[in-house]
């Protein structure tokens, strides 16, 4: 397999901006044939950034591409499409899965590489009129599987295949590409069943001896330091350590993950003395045995206590359900368990009920549950507060009619884009037509003129630049401070939270996994992340 | 973490009779209407073989747009009237028989798939609404068919022959007779089997063209229109050109349609310039939907059991009709009754299976959390 | 400088807004207007044509706006609410009610039927989220075809409507000469020279149309358009989302029964069997044509498209027959109202249908 003393792989000084927000910085990156290297890092670490570029994703070049060099065998290439990418030899098994739902895992595996029987008229219509040839796909589908060392039946229908098995499916097709040299796995455990991981990562070490290089991303660290030859690190966009997998062990590795900069975790530090304890306050919102059926963040068994007044963080690694709870709460997807505020049971399922007991959402979807996109700011601030609260209403006949106060609702409205320094040229312009950081104080706004007394925030800075950011987590503080609104705020990102939150729940493998004051060492937040990680 | 939950399917005897139900209703409804109507069953066979013979070609158009995930085609009647336009050109060149057909047939060709390239690229922009949009599409040509038929030819079209030109000296007739084609087809190599007449030839060509459609399936393209039919994203990064996939399925579906309409016409003997092909559509959208065909399944064996089913409703209905009510209208308001219900049927239980399918893997999930959660509750009990 | 930057803008962004299609279309109307004294068409009796057809087509048109605005899409089950209408209109004429008060107790009998009929058809299209317009139209016609059967086999007595031979079954057209024939259209009548203007019937459009306006300026009707604008914000809002929904379809198909009555009364006869079968085609393409989107409709968009269509309708046959003596206004009005539904269908809307 070594015929050239070039390294199968070489990526020089990676640099990616998305509109001047560095995500990449000097990624130097070198992988030979065979090798197995374990990415690890946080959500955002910029992992998934890497990945994509190497395998040319089109969002990648409509942002300007990237800079830096990347080299196959020693030849500098450049794709324009995960086409090229995979001509090249680089195979990628993603996160979601890419399979025909009614077609047999062999039809998946040569999906538009089918072998083909021409016949008399593909010299008239071209060779897509050619017919299969069942037996060549039943060999090449056959092959593979048996390449991949984990035996799936390769006749049976993807919509009736167990989910781990949808997953070997899809390394299969990638084993099927005969160029295939470098397999990109993208946190492929995770539907996996615990026998089934143990099948995949003994079929990783056969890939390895067939001198197929693999890149192996995941959070859980134990299967890296059993599998892969490497460990690299990556954190806030800087790839911080790379190590033989031998030399080092899971404590360590989530050291490197969490670990910051003295500067940042000088911000936990800093706002300390602004942190209530709150050990004498009252328990405002009760959760028991708190399940949600949110797809991608299921929430299982959850019991956690906010007190009044506090900010309560929760924060977690993606996927693992920190945003099923507020979800959940709220009615917008399945639920189930008991959820107490103010000693006053809320029934779950049930929108209503929760804005009726003074509950604001802010959404982690803006676009899709936050915002009328093609409505007025007026209608955004308003609607919420004029349907529960029969605000801004003018009411006739003795309430029968209940005529929209286009004043009042004007008025508010005006009064939060002065307030929250939302940028537009009037009450009156579609929400569609703001930035991202302004719609999601529109968001804020929508959910101050309910005048909650418990505020769900979900991802508030979630694709905001950074001047938005600290507007928004400022406006939330005061909120808090000044009008005595517990609030329970979600965020991936850790560092946020420990900037405004007196507490912060950890959500692991759907569960709580631990609270700890914000101020808190970051490796202890680590520690619980990663602790239960599904 | 996936958005793909586990899915299995056991075998469902209840899904599996809800697919049956409409064929299962029909039958019932011709059993019931087959001894009132009063009809030998001599004459009845025989009419089922004409009218076998007559729609199954057009219904068979139907099947490659379904199994490219776009639905039931209403947009087959603009193959239709690019026949009708064929056949009205052959009849005024006086070119008669087979080969008038064929001729007919080989105007209507590109005809047809300049009318599908177009509709399918109008269905390309109108994703997840391609019924209503080839639906109205096919209303809007038919604006153009009128225009080109009833204003164009004769005067800017050369028509020779007064006998299909209206008086006023341009457009055609409301009829216009095919009487040098008609059965000419079906009489060919026509047997008699004990008094019920089989048109041998036109049922050989039927049995290409289902010849034509399972091989089609095994084809590479075939197994491109299958993929894009059941997700255009995954199809999209395997490689496949999704929209031109579409394209072709609908161009095809045009053009088979326009050949069928020639064997449908040459067995009526005369076109009705301007109505043969609005009803064309329903009719055999609805007769493939009884044979329990589905809008995103449907098989050859579909296109006879609703061809048989249908047109033996069709045939029963208003004389069973008039039998029981004294009124013959009764029985023909029945039967468009019926054929727009069972449309309505189908597309009802289309998109309620849709969103059963979504709830269902949402109360799966939900219960192996309540399970796990149970356990859970359980251990804590114990402790 | 900049004023007139912006001034020019808001040109552009008006003539954007108000779209290509729709602009050939007025413009289109605009030359047939400016023709028709050339060809030797009589402006005056052309122009009273357009307000009379306006005013009998103008609540149908109105119709379309609750199920739009609830998101429901386009309401291609129109016929639904016009057989509602006609067997309100039918039962008060059996129940020997004539003159200006059949058409009242018209209204007042249809409305029963409009409600449980429309209830059916909300509770069906809640079911079938996603593909309400096709299913719609098969709603229409299945409704349609069913009453045909029932025209003939219901009981009716009234000899002004049976068949005169065998004495039973509803005729095809009704003559409401004595019942409600002009009965809104009479109310202060407008007559100079050739111009006749329907005033009660145009009061009566208004009336409806400031209900529908009024309706949406308050909370219910703010949560409607919510509704159809975000479906999931409406539902994090705590919105009963199908309930709203229900409600549009009620509204519409009320709409529609009401619609179909002042048709009759303008008209001059009830028209049965088949006759309701693609009275929704005109009605979609003229709010489309108005400006209205398939999730986006307004009162201006009723007036408008009404005005546009009833117009282009009632002008090219005169102006192309005393132009070119070719009768081809059928022909025009097809290829341009299915033109602008197939241009409304492929414009991708922001929501999720």
């Amino acid at each position: 397999m070594n015929e050239n003393k070039a390294p199968l792989l070489e990526m020089r000084n990676i640099k990616k901006d998305f509109f001047g927000n560095q995500v990449l910085t000097d990624i130097n990156l070198t992988l030979e044939a065979g090798q197995v290297l374990g990415l690890v890092g946080e959500n955002g670490a910029g992992k998934s950034t890497l990945m994509k570029i190497l395998f040319g994703a089109a969002d990648i070049l409509e942002t300007g591409g990237y800079g830096g060099d990347i080299l196959l065998d020693g030849q500098k290439v450049s794709f324009s499409s995960p086409f090229d990418a995979i001509a090249a030899g680089i195979g990628m098994v993603h996160q979601e899965f890419s399979l025909i739902p009614g077609f047999e895992a062999e039809e998946n595996i040569v999906l538009n590489r089918e072998p083909k029987k021409p016949n008399l008229l593909d010299e008239i219509f071209g060779d897509r009129l050619d017919t299969l040839d069942r037996k060549a796909m039943d060999e090449i589908a056959e092959k593979a599987i048996e390449k991949m060392g984990v035996s799936i039946d390769r006749h049976m229908v993807i919509s009736s295949m167990p989910v781990g098995h949808k997953q070997f499916t899809e390394i299969a097709r990638e084993l099927s590409k005969e160029q295939l040299r470098l397999l990109i796995l993208d946190e492929p455990t995770a539907v996996l069943t615990e026998r089934e991981a143990e099948a995949l990562l003994d079929s990783i070490r056969g890939m390895s001896a067939r001198g197929i290089t693999v890149i192996f991303i995941t959070h859980r660290l134990q299967e890296i330091l059993s599998v892969c030859d490497t460990v690299a690190v990556m954190r806030d966009g800087v790839l911080v350590e790379k190590v033989p997998a031998a030399q080092t062990n899971v404590q360590e590795i989530t050291h490197w993950m969490m670990g910051r900069a003295s500067s940042s975790s000088a911000s936990g530090k800093a706002a300390k003395e602004d942190r209530r304890d709150g050990k004498d306050a009252r328990t405002a919102l009760k959760i028991r045995k708190l399940w949600v059926d949110m797809p991608g963040e299921t929430v299982r068994n959850v019991n956690l206590d906010v007190r009044e007044g506090e900010i309560l963080g929760i924060g977690g690694l993606a996927g693992q359900g920190k945003l099923g709870i507020p979800n959940g709460i709220m009615g917008l997807y399945d639920a189930g368990g008991k959820v107490e505020f103010e000693g006053q049971e809320i029934p779950l399922n049930n929108p209503r009920k929760c804005l009726d007991s003074s509950f604001a959402f802010v959404s982690e979807d803006r676009r899709g549950v936050g915002l009328l996109l093609d409505e007025s700011l007026e209608w955004n601030v308003a609607f919420p507060a004029m349907q529960i609260q029969n605000k801004f209403l003018k009411t006739y006949l003795g309430g029968l009619i209940k005529w929209r106060d286009e004043k009042a609702i004007r008025e508010i409205t005006e009064k939060y884009i002065d307030e929250l320094k939302i940028k537009c040229t009037g009450s009156k312009q579609n929400a569609r037509e703001l930035s991202g950081g302004n719609q999601q104080k529109i968001c804020l706004a929508k959910a101050f003129a309910l005048e909650p007394r418990l505020l769900f925030v979900s991802e508030p800075t979630r694709g905001i630049d950074v001047g938005a950011k600290a507007l928004v987590l400022n406006a939330l503080k005061k909120f808090n401070r000044e009008n005595g609104v517990t609030v329970v705020m979600v965020s991936s990102e850790l560092e946020e939270l420990r900037s405004i939150c007196d507490r912060i729940a950890i959500v692991s493998g759907g569960k709580i996994s631990g609270i700890l004051p914000a101020a808190e060492s970051v490796e202890k937040f680590g520690e619980l992340m990663l602790s239960n990680v599904i | 973490m996936n958005k793909n939950t586990e899915n299995k399917t056991p075998l469902n005897w209840g899904a599996m009779l809800r697919q049956a139900s409409v064929p299962i209703m029909f039958i019932i409804i011709c059993v019931i209407c087959i001894p009132i109507s009063g009809l030998s069953a001599n004459m009845l066979i025989n009419e089922i073989i004409t009218r076998m013979g007559r729609n199954a070609f057009l219904i068979l158009s139907l099947l490659i747009p379904i199994m490219a995930g776009m639905g039931l085609n209403f947009g087959m009647t603009l193959g239709a009237m690019a026949a009708e336009i064929g056949l009205i050109l052959v009849s005024d060149w006086q070119i008669i028989g087979i080969p008038g057909m064929v001729l007919a047939a080989i105007v209507s060709v590109p005809i047809s798939v300049l009318l599908g390239i177009f509709c399918g690229r109008i269905l390309n922009q109108a994703k997840g609404r391609e019924m209503i949009t080839s639906y109205i599409m096919s209303f809007f040509v038919n604006g153009i068919y009128q225009l080109v038929v009833l204003y164009l030819m004769g005067s800017v079209i050369p028509i020779r022959h007064a006998s299909i030109k209206l008086p006023r000296g341009y457009g055609i007739r409301n009829t216009v007779s095919l009487l040098g084609m008609r059965q000419k087809l079906d009489n060919v190599l026509a047997i008699n089997v004990a008094g019920v007449k089989i048109p041998l030839l036109t049922f050989i060509i039927i049995g290409l063209l289902c010849l034509f459609i399972v091989w089609f399936r095994r084809t590479k393209l075939g197994q491109d229109m299958r993929a894009v039919g059941q997700d255009m994203e995954v199809a999209r990064d395997a490689g496949i050109n999704v929209e031109r996939t579409r394209i072709i399925s609908i161009v095809m579906s045009t053009v088979l349609a326009g050949l069928g309409m020639v064997i449908y016409l040459q067995n009526m003997g005369n076109i009705a310039t301007y109505s043969a092909h609005s009803q064309i559509g329903m009719f055999c959208i609805a007769a493939l939907l009884v044979g329990g065909a589905s809008v995103d399944r449907a098989s050859i064996g579909n296109v006879f059991l609703g061809v048989i089913l249908f047109h033996t409703m069709f045939i029963v209905a208003p004389r069973a009709g008039a039998y029981i009510t004294g009124d013959s209208m009764i029985g023909e308001y029945f039967r468009v009754f019926v054929s727009y219900a069972v449309i309505t049927i189908a597309l009802v239980m289309y998109e309620t299976n849709k969103r059963r399918a979504r709830n269902a893997s949402g109360q799966r999930l939900a219960a192996a959390q309540k399970e796990d959660e149970e356990k859970t509750a359980g251990k804590e009990g114990e402790q | 400088m900049t004023e007139s930057n912006t001034m020019k803008d808001k040109i552009a962004e008006g003539l954007k807004n108000f779209g290509v299609p729709r602009l050939i279309i007025a413009g289109f109307l605009l030359l047939l207007l400016i023709m028709a004294p050339f060809v030797g068409a009589d402006l005056p009796t052309q122009i009273s044509n357009i307000i009379n057809r306006f005013s009998w087509n103008g609540i149908l048109v109105l119709a379309m706006v609750p199920m739009v605005h609830s998101g429901c899409g386009l309401n291609f089950g129109l016929p639904l609410g016009i057989i509602s209408g006609l067997l309100g209109a039918t039962l008060s004429i059996e129940f020997g009610f004539t003159g200006g008060f059949s058409f009242l107790m018209a209204i007042l009998i249809a409305t029963p039927f409009a409600l449980v009929l429309g209830s059916a058809y909300g509770w069906l299209l809640n079911k079938i989220k996603g593909g309400e317009m096709m299913i719609a139209t098969y709603v229409g016609f299945s409704s349609v075809s069913f009453m045909c059967m029932m025209w003939l086999l219901l009981p009716y007595h009234s000899p002004n409507m049976v068949w005169g031979l065998s004495g039973k079954g509803l005729r095809t057209t009704i003559s409401l000469e004595g019942y409600y024939n002009q009965a809104l259209a009479g109310i202060l009548q407008i007559n100079i020279g050739n111009i006749s203007i329907p005033t009660g019937t145009i009061l009566f459009f208004a009336l409806l149309s400031f209900g529908i306006w009024a309706f949406l300026h308050t909370k219910t009707g703010t949560a409607m358009t919510a509704v159809g604008s975000n479906p999931v914000f409406a539902k994090a809002a705590g919105i009963n989302v199908d309930g709203i929904r229900m409600l549009s379809v009620i509204m519409s198909t009320w709409l529609a029964a009401i619609g179909i009555l002042v048709y009759e009364q303008g008209f001059g006869f009830i028209q049965l069997y088949m006759a309701p079968f693609y009275m929704a085609l005109p009605a979609v393409s003229a709010i489309l044509i108005g400006g209205a989107s398939v999730n986006k409709a307004t009162i201006m968009n009723v007036i408008v498209g009404t005005i546009l269509f009833q117009g282009i309708v009632t002008m090219t046959p005169t102006v192309m027959n005393n132009m070119v003596h070719m009768d081809m206004s059928e022909v025009i009005r097809i290829i341009a109202s299915m033109g602008m539904i197939l241009f409304a269908l492929t414009r991708k809307t922001e929501a999720s249908r």
